[in-house]
């Protein structure tokens, strides 16, 4: 496992091992190999996009649902989860302390649509007490993204 | 009108002020002749300083500056380098390492006194020299000893009129590290000859090969030494104007004395910020280092495929290579760089004569920018 690589990809995963490798003094091949040894393991799990949705025009209406579960013999709150993480509208799934036990991002194109989902299939679970959904009204940072326009270098061109 | 002081009008303005000038009559320049990092300060120490501001904390401080901010610094010196400041006498909170850099000049020298400044080095060093009445005396390091000072030039400069030795590392512009022995060596003729050692050590945390040497921690170092250090470069904190003096209750009690009636404190709200920056802000400026040292690497590689000759520096966040096989001259190479690419950097010669020839490049810009000048650099460099 190699910590400065995947701290490189966590920044930029467009980063090339053979950039990786000059940022990091080792070379090439080791980088390749620590990277496909990573995905192996899955510790790399995927590369992905940060796309600002709504900028690009696309209409896409977030909640976060948290929900209380009764766990009982034989159904504990991984097979709850599990149940729940399945479906394909549910963007994260989370066992969380508090008052509620799983915390469920759930992603759909309306209100409405994530309204009768959560009334049709989760809050009707076996072992679901009950629900609370929140709907997100707007991003202001994400996985260590800050949703708003860079500012710009405000440092003088030429200094000491 | 009669005349301003002879002593300010024998010294040229800064090369980098000419410079400065130039580019900044121009559009969407690509730069690489910014001499601080391009992070902003870390925002557990912006806020920290909002909240001091929302409490009314505006009043002057200790001359000293607050004793919270000095024992802070005493601890961290006494943590990273076993070094033993009393923060009641020993310490003394400067705007910045420039303003302690002017203190420590004016409490050791006597008109006439020579001052052993090894060059290329930053540019106020002589002039905060001569602004005392002292006379700077230059020893040239080398591309060849990484730049680093060779102790013997040093010796071979000594003279009865000389009081001190004012060395700059990792410096800014070269980016060298000494060998801890060279340093030693340096301190032994101090100490043969009684001279004082003035030691900026600004970009301290910025070492990227093993441990800074932290020059009051070398035998026999520490009673002569006067110890510059701030928060502008590891912290990100450059326009807070905050540092420190360390030294022996005599030296810092003299330093007190001239900051005292010329700048009576600190800004308070900068010294809640420097406080708040050694309590918490080593995470982010940990991240910070960790990501000059891979743009380090890369503008390195990026240069000497470019075709100019660059050595590893093993500190700050600046490279100085050479530009001698292409015939030009710093102040050529810079003008033209910058005229047909587009692209700021700072001619060697504006830190001393020695650093004709090369230019300085600062790695403290985002990767994608670095690359982008790099290409740029290539072109020019292949139009010769």
């Amino acid at each position: 496992m190699d910590i400065e690589v995947l701290k490189i990809l966590a920044r930029d995963a467009r980063t090339s091992p053979a950039e990786i490798a000059v940022m990091t003094g080792k070379n090439e091949d080791e980088v390749r190999h620590a990277i496909s040894e990573m995905e192996q393991a899955g510790i790399i799990r995927s590369y992905k996009t940060v796309i600002d949705w709504e900028k690009a025009g696309v209409e896409r209406v977030f909640a976060f649902i948290d929900v209380r579960v009764s766990p009982s013999r034989g159904v504990g709150f991984d097979d709850v989860a599990r149940r729940v993480y399945k479906y394909p509208e549910v963007h994260s799934v989370y066992l969380v302390s508090g008052d509620y036990d799983l915390r469920v991002v759930v992603e759909g194109q309306t209100m409405k649509e994530i309204a009768f989902f959560v009334a049709e299939k989760l809050a009707t679970l076996d072992g679901v007490l009950s629900t609370r959904s929140s709907f997100l009204l707007k991003k202001y940072k994400e996985d260590g993204e800050i949703y708003e326009e860079p500012e710009g270098d405000e440092r003088l061109a030429v200094t000491p | 009108m009669k005349a301003i002081s002879h002593v300010v009008q024998s010294i040229p303005p800064s090369g980098i002020r000419r410079f400065f000038d130039i580019v900044s009559t121009m559009h969407d320049v690509l730069s690489l002749g910014v001499g601080e990092p391009d992070f902003d300060t870390p925002w557990c120490v912006r806020e920290a300083c909002i909240y001091s501001l929302e409490r009314g904390h505006t009043h002057y401080t200790s001359n000293y500056g607050t004793i919270e901010l000095r024992r802070a610094i005493s601890q961290y010196l006494a943590l990273s380098e076993g070094l033993e400041y009393h923060p009641e006498n020993q310490i003394l909170v400067t705007v910045g390492v420039s303003e302690g850099m002017d203190l420590a000049m004016r409490a050791i020298i006597n008109p006439g006194d020579e001052v052993i400044v090894p060059e290329p080095c930053f540019v106020s060093y002589k002039p905060c020299v001569m602004f005392a009445g002292g006379n700077p005396v230059v020893v040239p390091s080398y591309a060849e000893d990484g730049f680093a000072v060779k102790p013997q030039e040093i010796r071979a400069a000594v003279t009865s009129k000389t009081k001190a030795i004012l060395i700059g590392y990792p410096s800014n512009p070269t980016g060298a590290v000494p060998a801890r022995e060279t340093l030693e060596e340096i301190v032994r003729i101090a100490c043969e000859h009684d001279l004082y050692i003035v030691s900026d050590e600004i970009y301290a945390r910025l070492t990227y090969n093993g441990k800074h040497t932290c020059v009051p921690t070398l035998p026999g170092a520490y009673e002569r030494t006067i110890l510059l250090n701030g928060f502008s470069k590891a912290y990100a904190m450059t326009g807070w104007r905050i540092g420190y003096a360390a030294s022996s209750p005599e030296i810092i009690e003299a330093m007190m004395k001239i900051h005292q009636y010329t700048m009576m404190c600190a800004s308070t709200m900068a010294q809640v910020a420097a406080l708040e920056a050694l309590r918490n802000g080593d995470r982010e400026s940990d991240e910070m280092i960790e990501q000059y040292n891979h743009r380090r690497r890369v503008i390195v590689k990026g240069l000497n495929d470019a075709g100019l000759p660059c050595l590893m520096p093993g500190g700050a966040f600046y490279v100085f290579p050479s530009i001698k096989h292409t015939g030009l001259s710093s102040d050529e190479f810079c003008e033209r760089l910058l005229f047909e690419e587009k692209v700021a950097v700072v001619p060697g010669n504006a830190f001393g004569e020695c650093g004709e020839g090369h230019i300085r490049c600062s790695y403290a810009t985002s990767l994608d920018k670095i690359n982008l000048a790099i290409e740029r650099i290539a072109r020019f460099v292949s139009r010769l």
